[in-house]
């Protein structure tokens, strides 16, 4: 009983840790613009960022697919940012593929990662040809996003979906012993 | 108290359940090359009712799920257009579908659907999906997605899925033109060489 109590006790702190996090956000915006010049991003075609998906370094790889304008992907994007807080320490990496449009990178993009703050590695996939290098991710990839690649080594999982944090956990530890 | 606690918790979980089942819609079936379509009938922006029977001299469609929200398909917007001027008078029309949950994405409803049209100048029926049953039927995932059918004695015959070319960034970089190059065989005959592409899109909100 005890414990119930303790679970709902916690849960809306957590609540209340969420609002002074935004009350926080509201004063990082408005040197939003001079940090966002600072942020390095890197800019892939699909060949440079090929290796990225292919390490064989005994470490789980998330690599998810995104990008600003496309709302489901901002809407999960808290619980990749969860999970490489989170899993760390289990030798679990999480990298974000923004596909936005290369015009966008300074006006969007990295604004974007400022002001939510994001810890995850960001890097950009700028290559038109996508019919070439669409299924060479996953042969069923439609090209919808988000999607999400988990691989280690040479085990490999793709998910055309959406993603909560409490299932994104649940194939993550697929990959961990 | 201990009940209600309970209760509370017990609501958390069913609540918890529901939202992960949510997320898992996806699509398997629908459409592949070969197949007959099952003619649909949908409201256009003028109000009327659209299906492909109404064009009895029509060779076949360019059907195109397409939305107003979505910077691929807002980038793609003008060579949908240019499509239907190319090859309505030679017998393929483009048939746009917004295929998203209006209730999700409020701007691609129809008053916005037919303000965009104005603007654009759009030339070819731009239909909305009410009730989001015809997307599944065809098995499109986002937009754009586009179908290119031939019109056969057995019905409309699935002929090319996909892009409509292999640059969303720049339309005079384009090496590509998928979908002007299946309609151009279709036309003179011939079979479709690329029957297939992918390309990225947003996915159909639902």
């Amino acid at each position: 009983m005890k414990k119930y109590c303790l679970i709902i006790v916690v849960l809306l702190l957590d609540c209340n840790q969420e609002k002074n996090n935004n009350n926080k956000s509201a004063t990082v915006v408005k040197t939003e613009e001079s940090k966002a010049e600072t942020v390095d991003l890197i800019v892939y075609d699909y060949n440079t960022l090929e290796p990225l998906l292919n390490k064989k370094d005994g470490k789980v790889y998330v690599i998810n697919f995104w990008a600003t304008w496309c709302a489901p992907c901002v809407k999960e994007l808290p619980y990749f940012e969860t999970l490489n807080k989170e899993y760390q320490s289990k030798n679990v990496e999480v990298i974000l593929v923004s596909l936005d449009f290369p015009k966008q990178y300074e006006k969007k993009l990295k604004p974007f990662i400022v002001n939510k703050n994001l810890k995850s590695r960001v890097v950009a996939l700028n290559d038109v040809d996508s019919n070439t290098w669409i299924p060479k991710v996953n042969k069923d990839w439609s090209g919808a996003i988000p999607v999400t690649l988990i691989y280690k080594n040479d085990k490999r999982a793709f998910y055309e979906k959406s993603f909560n944090l409490e299932e994104l956990k649940k194939e993550v530890n697929k990959f961990l012993n | 108290m201990k009940k209600t606690v309970k209760l509370m918790l017990l609501t958390a979980i069913v609540f918890g359940v529901w939202s992960f089942t949510k997320t898992e819609k996806a699509i398997d079936n629908g459409y592949k090359v070969g197949d007959y379509v099952k003619d649909f009938k949908l409201e256009n922006i003028d109000g009327k009712m659209v299906s492909m029977s109404d064009f009895e001299k029509a060779k076949g469609f360019i059907i195109t799920f397409t939305c107003n929200t979505c910077p691929y398909a807002v980038a793609y917007e003008d060579r949908i257009e240019a499509l239907n001027k190319m090859y309505e008078e030679k017998g393929y029309l483009v048939i746009a579908i917004m295929p998203n949950n209006v209730k999700v994405k409020p701007e691609d409803g129809m008053k916005y659907m037919r303000a965009r049209a104005e603007e654009k100048g759009f030339t070819f029926p731009y239909l909305m999906d009410e009730g989001q049953r015809v997307y599944p039927q065809f098995g499109a995932t986002k937009t754009p997605h586009i179908y290119v059918v031939k019109k056969t004695d057995k019905g409309n015959m699935v002929k090319y899925i996909g892009a409509i070319d292999d640059n969303y960034q720049n339309a005079d970089e384009v090496k590509n033109k998928y979908v002007e190059d299946a309609v151009n065989a279709l036309l003179n005959g011939k079979e479709v060489n690329v029957t297939e592409t992918k390309a990225i899109g947003c996915s159909i909100k639902v």
